[in-house]
């Protein structure tokens, strides 16, 4: 039929690297750009953490102790995970369940968009505003708390808090494929605030009820604040390869449930 | 204007014009909804095609699947002879949908800066912000643009990488009057440089200015396709209207008469031709006043093409309800 012959004149246009990677970048761009004039997100992400930390660790307890750590320094670790916790599931997973549920993806697949392009630009996002909580709380630490840190450590915290925020970014992707467009945040919060308080991002581990701390070894904030608190000398010094190997396979989890969505998604567009 | 365009002869017209897109004996189900039943429809290159129909129709589901967004329960939808979903087809391929959230916090220039970068080569961002009306508001942010304006950059993003296939769904809804007509305006110029378009509208106006065919869709099915004058021959050609002292029932019995019904003071008949039955009318009611004849319009060929569709209630006794 005619339509063939519109294929044998269809010439093949192929993207070369440096086109796609251009795609990927501005993609990741314009994502940060949209995110960081979203004062919902950069309100709830970079300012709870900060006001918590400023709250609790400088006003309230700043000459404290836990387990021989300053207060300070401490809570730098559980508070920055809380960050990268918030940064990473609000960076993800609100701004999907709104695509999907709203028809902006459809607009988005309907383009020559490289549909990866869309994902790793939120998961980008979320290790720059990972990275940004992070680094705020260390200067607040350092300028008012007395946190000294040698900058290996001070690199190493960052470092390991950031590579945090894929397992999170993961639950995100999760979460944005089976939450509806406006009521991602409120599910979200049934995650985030919950889990944090179980694996003792607001209350330090061991003050937290026996069985709250029997849950904790279970959640996936409970490893990467561990993590954390390892790097700055805290913590309950259990092995890092076993807090790596709980945060990997939660990933997995996660971006299998996340594919389960994606093709579910299809299935409903695809059926 | 628009028979002048028709008549451009860069593209072949004979039979075997080349064929872009196209639905073939496609179905689609939502569940126990059907959608769309059996459609065929192609889209010629270089054409304007309008898929014309009340909301509901199945117009959006056809234009998502020969987007590749949906795939059909039955059937193949086929773009440039291949599946919509390769990506090749993509890049030659721009749409406007009807959207319910767009990023708010991107300025247009920045939203066309993105998609124009999927493309392999792009309009420039001014012939962009031109084509679409958008020059001044380029530095705008998406979510301070009033309505017209945000379908005006969902319009840029459509065609911001010269696509030579463009799909248009209900493109000029929340339109101005002079933003509908500057669009029309830019749509015709897309299809002189011989770009193709398909467009979906309930706007019968729009489908007549704008449309080399019309294909007449309602509850799922393709009830009429032809050139718009084709379409308007379709149904019968008359309506009258008097002052009479004539019963409808009377009315109904002159030869020629398809539907009568009392409209406030007066009668309107419908009849394939108006001389037969106005004489009738004059002979039989001397008193007769207030006499008007006109041709149904675009409008009256759609609503009755969609009336006997489906619910085709017996005409001849619509009176009996109003």
């Amino acid at each position: 039929m005619s339509t063939a012959a519109a294929a044998a004149s269809n010439t093949q246009i192929e993207r070369s690297t440096s086109h796609t990677t251009t795609i990927y970048l501005k993609e990741a761009k314009y994502e940060f750009l949209k995110n960081l004039r979203l004062r919902v997100y950069t309100a709830s992400v970079i300012s709870f953490p900060l006001m918590f930390y400023v709250l609790f660790g400088l006003v309230l307890n700043s000459k404290g102790a836990i387990g021989g750590m300053g207060v300070p320094t401490y809570l730098i670790a559980t508070y920055g995970t809380f960050g990268v916790m918030g940064a990473s599931l609000f960076g993800t997973a609100s701004g999907l369940a709104a695509d999907r549920g709203l028809g902006w993806l459809q607009v988005k697949r309907a383009s020559p968009m490289p549909p990866f392009a869309y994902f790793t630009a939120k998961v980008v996002l979320s290790m720059i505003f990972s990275a940004i909580v992070v680094s705020l709380l260390l200067v607040l630490g350092i300028s008012f708390g007395g946190v000294r840190l040698p900058l290996g450590e001070m690199t190493k915290l960052i470092g390991t808090l950031v590579a945090g925020s894929l397992p999170f970014s993961a639950m995100g992707l999760a979460i944005g494929y089976f939450a509806g467009p406006n009521s991602a945040p409120a599910v979200i919060n049934m995650f985030y605030l919950p889990l944090s308080f179980c694996s003792g991002l607001w209350v330090p581990y061991m003050f937290l009820p026996k069985l709250v701390r029997q849950i904790a070894l279970a959640l996936p904030p409970y490893h990467l604040s561990q993590l954390a608190l390892g790097i700055v000398g805290a913590g309950r010094h259990e092995p890092a390869a076993t807090h790596w190997e709980v945060l990997l396979a939660f990933t997995m989890i996660c971006l299998g449930v996340a594919r389960i969505g994606f093709q579910r998604d299809q299935g409903k567009l695809y059926g | 204007m628009i028979a002048t365009q028709r008549e451009t002869p860069s593209i072949d017209r004979a039979s075997s014009a080349t064929v872009v897109a196209g639905l073939e004996g496609v179905s689609k189900s939502y569940g126990e909804v059907r959608a769309l039943r059996n459609v065929n429809f192609t889209v010629d290159a270089g054409r304007v095609v309008a898929l014309l129909g009340p909301n509901g129709a199945g117009k959006t589901t056809a234009v998502k699947l020969l987007l590749g967004l949906l795939q059909p329960s039955s059937g193949k939808a086929r773009v440039f002879g291949g599946d919509p979903t390769n990506p090749q087809n993509r890049m030659r391929t721009g749409a406007m949908l009807q959207v319910g959230r767009v990023p708010e916090t991107l300025r247009v220039r920045e939203h066309i800066d993105l998609f124009s970068s999927y493309y392999p080569r792009p309009l420039p961002l001014e012939k962009v912000l031109a084509a679409a009306g958008l020059e001044k508001l380029r530095d705008r942010k998406f979510g301070d643009l009033s309505g017209g304006q945000r379908q005006r950059t969902l319009f840029a993003l459509a065609i911001c990488g010269d696509p030579d296939l463009l799909f248009l769904d209900e493109p000029t809804v929340g339109l101005d009057v002079e933003a509908r007509r500057s669009l029309w305006e830019e749509i015709r110029r897309l299809v002189e440089r011989g770009k193709t378009v398909l467009l979906t509208t309930h706007y019968l106006e729009e489908a007549d200015a704008l449309a080399d065919r019309i294909a007449v869709i309602n509850q799922g099915a393709i009830i009429a396709e032809g050139t718009p004058a084709e379409i308007k021959a379709q149904t019968s050609g008359k309506r009258i209207r008097c002052v009479t002292t004539l019963s409808l029932a009377s009315l109904l019995q002159i030869p020629g008469v398809t539907e009568a019904k009392q409209d406030r003071e007066a009668v309107e008949i419908h009849a394939g031709e108006a001389e037969p039955v106005v004489r009738v009318l004059l002979a039989r009611d001397p008193a007769l006043s207030g006499l008007e004849i006109t041709s149904a319009g675009l409008e009256e060929a759609f609503l009755a093409l969609t009336q006997d569709n489906g619910e085709s209630t017996n005409r001849k006794n619509r009176f009996a309800t109003v």
